[in-house]
């Protein structure tokens, strides 16, 4: 029994030994990656892609993806950005931002579990269908005359004693994700959903609720990272957030959460965030032109899950 | 072919699981090997087929030394293995299924597709059973799937058959093709390893017997000179007196009733009634429809009609959810696709039934999960590392407890058992027995599908018998005996 454990625990620690490896070893080249306020801006940076891959998270434990959200992020900062600019107070428009990427999680989790879709399909096209809307909606320009709302600023550049507000509410944020996915029933139905339907629906788990609840979450995350976005830039793009789900799904996968569903921990993903944000922001430092940056990457999220794949 | 194996030891991960065990298998012979669940027996005869690696031991084939790197190996020297656990690919066919790998070729690699169907006819034939190559696995019953099994390891001109659980899955009447089969391989030379926890079957068809317990070697008898209550003994290390233990429930109201329930194609127009603290018995042949009229009640077929009742007020069950917020419980008889999520721990598991009972406002409450898990492994003597162990590694018997275990607990005013204890050895299904006593005891309807014809008349209060999706008749415990039953499964009619 002792030997099985410990090669599990060497397993479950994989990603974050390679975490501490990465940071000890560009630490040691780079005099300027392993200062505090370096760290401090690489969390903020992290906290970006963490809300995405959070909810990703999710999705993926029931068996699903969700590709939408780089597109769930461009469209409801468009809406926040345009309900600031029309005059609405702020804090209303943030929250209205949230309850329009709920809603559209629950549409890809409508057309998963309602329309019998793949997700990949299924949020392929709502993808699609929300970045041409995002590109509608602003006629294909900026929007920028946000006025100097204090809440709007405080949101992605403020701080509280000297740490970042993007990193605090990616902690809080944390802390309730592991609190519901290990705590909570909706999270053993998450888990349950993904690891085997059948069996999870015959004991009573109700499996296209389960699901949609999954792209709900992941469609709100995408949009608390848009209103992150929004506050540091000052404006909304309609290209913002293309790409992100990339990210999102490589620090799940850096987590060595199970594609197929119901396997994979909360802090795992954390990690694999953290790994993500260390590569982009060292390799910065180091000087990598940006192309070889991404081959980079490849190879360490190749290595990280090959040897998760050890069994 | 003779096959000797001589003191294996296996752990896992630091547990032991064989201890110096071992058997000695004789040409030509029927040799039964026995044990309670979780004993070794399928970890056995993996080793020899070279699934897993030995620790320790020795494995004599006619006297050589061997040690089969991997089930190939195994099966070119004539060791064919049919797996306790379906080993199947769902979304091919039937032919695709049985020729994985050894497809019959014509010149540039095309698949001779006529020779192949040829091939599967003759063996399905002979093994008596009406399937069509063409379909797709996931459209047969598990009985039937097991079948697809059995004809595969026809296929291999084998010198020994291992057979791991071959019947849990068949009723009656293939069981008896199956004999036949078995018994004209013996004729011709074959060895057959037959493990099974149906006593009956092993005194009919087999040699001799071997019997484990906690992974070692106890003994081995000829079937002529020794008795069930002898094997029993070697098997638990006491005696287990009545197997069928005694009930004291009172047969009350009506709780349940069912009518004119249809699926079309599928039954048809099935209406009966269940009392409170009564066990209502479901017999019939394989593919007769029982599973299906069971999971139609439980609101997991599409397209039923008809009318439910519980305790007098009309129910609908449109999902599973509905059905238990309406007080059904229902164990299905699939264990590894329906039944278990196997990648999980038994307490993840056990708990996803219980979900309302082991939380408040949605948060789980962990001594209350715990308790709840460890009162199933206890009640249910599930053998195990303990609540953490992942499904996947536990014993096919072990793995049904823990099916159990998720519904017990639910309080349902009727409880639906489908193959309740399929593949679970004889001490263990008498506790399932007395578990079932205990919830009749307490008011609960219970109906309970078997295949296994000496359960179903040693349990229930009434027989009902489905035969094509059509109820044939309701047997009282009078008139129940294994000649009513087959009489009315095989089409035929009761005379008054
Ligand atoms: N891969 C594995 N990893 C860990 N434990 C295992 C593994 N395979 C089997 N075991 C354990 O080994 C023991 C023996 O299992 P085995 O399947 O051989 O029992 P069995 O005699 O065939 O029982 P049954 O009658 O229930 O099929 C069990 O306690 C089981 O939990
Ligand atoms: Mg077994």
């Amino acid at each position: 029994m002792n030997n099985k454990k410990a090669s599990n625990y060497i397993q479950d620690l994989g990603a974050l030994i390679a975490l501490v490896l990465l940071v000890l070893i560009i630490g040691a080249i780079s005099p300027e990656f392993r200062t505090v306020s370096n760290f401090l801006s690489l969390l903020r940076q992290s906290s970006i892609n963490g809300f995405i891959a959070f909810g990703m998270t999710c999705v993926i434990l029931t068996g699903g993806i969700d590709l939408s959200v780089g597109s769930v992020l461009a469209l409801t900062t468009a809406f926040c950005a345009s309900f600031i600019s029309g005059g609405m107070p702020v804090g209303l428009a943030m929250i209205l931002a949230l309850l329009i990427g709920v809603a559209f999680g629950l549409l890809s989790g409508l057309l998963v579990t309602k329309g019998r879709l793949q997700p990949f399909i299924a949020t392929l096209i709502t993808m699609t269908v929300y970045r041409g809307l995002t590109m509608i909606f602003m006629d294909g320009k900026p929007i920028s005359n946000l006025g100097d709302s204090f809440l709007l600023k405080l949101v992605g550049k403020g701080n509280l004693f000297g740490i970042p507000i993007p990193v605090i509410l990616f902690l809080i944020v944390f802390a309730i994700f592991v609190f519901v996915l290990e705590k909570t029933t909706f999270g053993r139905r998450i888990y349950a959903t993904g690891s085997n339907w059948k069996s999870a629906k015959l004991a009573g788990v109700n499996i296209d609720m389960t699901k949609m609840a999954a792209y709900a979450i992941s469609g709100c995350m995408a949009a608390v990272s848009g209103l992150i976005l929004l506050s540091r830039l000052g404006s909304a793009q309609p290209t913002l957030g293309d790409g992100y789900e990339l990210d999102a799904i490589a620090a799940v996968a850096l987590g060595g959460t199970s594609m197929n569903g119901g396997r994979g921990r909360i802090w795992k993903t954390f990690v694999g965030v953290l790994i993500i944000a260390v590569l982009n922001n060292g390799l910065n430092i180091l000087g990598v032109s940006s192309y070889y940056q991404d081959v980079v990457k490849g190879f360490v999220i190749l290595v990280a899950v090959m040897s998760d794949q050890k069994r | 072919m003779q096959i000797e194996m001589r003191g294996i030891d296996k752990s896992f991960g630091g547990n032991a699981v064989l201890k110096s065990a071992g058997f000695l298998l004789d040409h030509g012979e029927i040799h039964a090997l026995m044990g309670e669940n979780g004993a070794g027996k399928s970890t056995l005869m993996k080793i020899l087929t070279g699934v897993y690696t030995k620790d320790a031991g020795t494995v004599l084939v006619d006297g050589q030394e061997v040690c089969y790197k991997n089930p190939q190996e195994a099966e070119q020297a004539g060791i064919v293995f049919i797996h306790q656990e379906l080993n199947v690919l769902f979304d091919l066919t039937v032919e695709e299924n049985m020729f994985l790998g050894k497809e019959i070729k014509k010149s540039f690699g095309i698949c001779d597709k006529k020779a192949m169907r040829h091939e599967v006819r003759k063996i399905l034939d002979r093994l008596g059973v009406d399937i069509d190559p063409g379909q797709r696995m996931n459209e047969l019953s598990v009985g039937q799937q097991q079948m697809i099994e059995i004809a595969k390891a026809l296929m291999v001109d084998a010198q020994v058959i291992i057979m791991d659980e071959p019947t849990a899955a068949l009723t009656q009447s293939e069981t008896t093709v199956l004999f036949q089969v078995v018994n004209s391989l013996r004729e011709k030379g074959v060895s057959i390893v037959y493990i099974s926890h149906r006593m009956e079957e092993i005194f009919e068809l087999c040699d001799r017997i071997t019997i484990l317990r906690d992974g070692s070697y106890i003994g081995t008898k000829k079937i002529k000179e020794t008795d069930m209550n002898d094997v029993v003994k070697m098997m638990i290390g006491r005696e287990i007196g009545e197997r069928y233990p005694a009930r004291e429930a009172k047969i009350g109201e009506v709780v349940f009733e069912v009518k004119g329930l249809t699926c079309p194609g599928v039954f048809e127009n099935v209406s009966f009634q269940v009392h409170a603290g009564e066990v209502l018995g479901v017999s019939g042949l394989m593919g007769a429809g029982r599973t299906e009229i069971m999971q139609a009640i439980f609101g997991n077929m599409p397209n039923v009609s008809g009318e439910i009742y519980l305790n007098g007020a009309r129910i609908q069950n449109k999902n599973p959810q509905e059905a238990m917020k309406n007080g059904i419980g229902f164990i299905t008889e699939d264990r590894k696709v329906e039944g278990l999520m196997l990648e999980e721990s038994i307490m993840k598991n056990i708990s996803i039934a219980n979900l309302g009972k082991i939380s408040k406002s949605g948060i789980l409450s962990k001594e209350s999960e715990d308790a709840l898990v460890k009162r199933g492994i206890e009640e249910l003597h599930i053998k195990c590392f303990g609540p953490q162990h992942e499904c996947n590694n536990l014993s096919g018997g072990n793995q049904q407890k823990v099916v159990f275990a998720k519904w017990i607990y639910t309080d349902p005013k009727v409880l639906i058992l489908d193959e309740p204890t399929r593949g679970v050895d004889i001490g263990a299904k008498k506790e399932i027995y007395s578990i079932i006593n205990e919830l009749a005891e307490k008011g609960v309807a219970i109906i309970m599908v078997s295949s296994e014809l000496p359960e179903v008349l040693g349990m229930s209060d009434r027989v009902m018998v489905v035969r094509e999706g059509v109820l044939r008749g309701i047997l009282h415990k009078e008139e129940a005996n294994q000649e009513n039953i087959m009489i009315l499964a095989t089409g035929g009619e009761l005379n008054e």
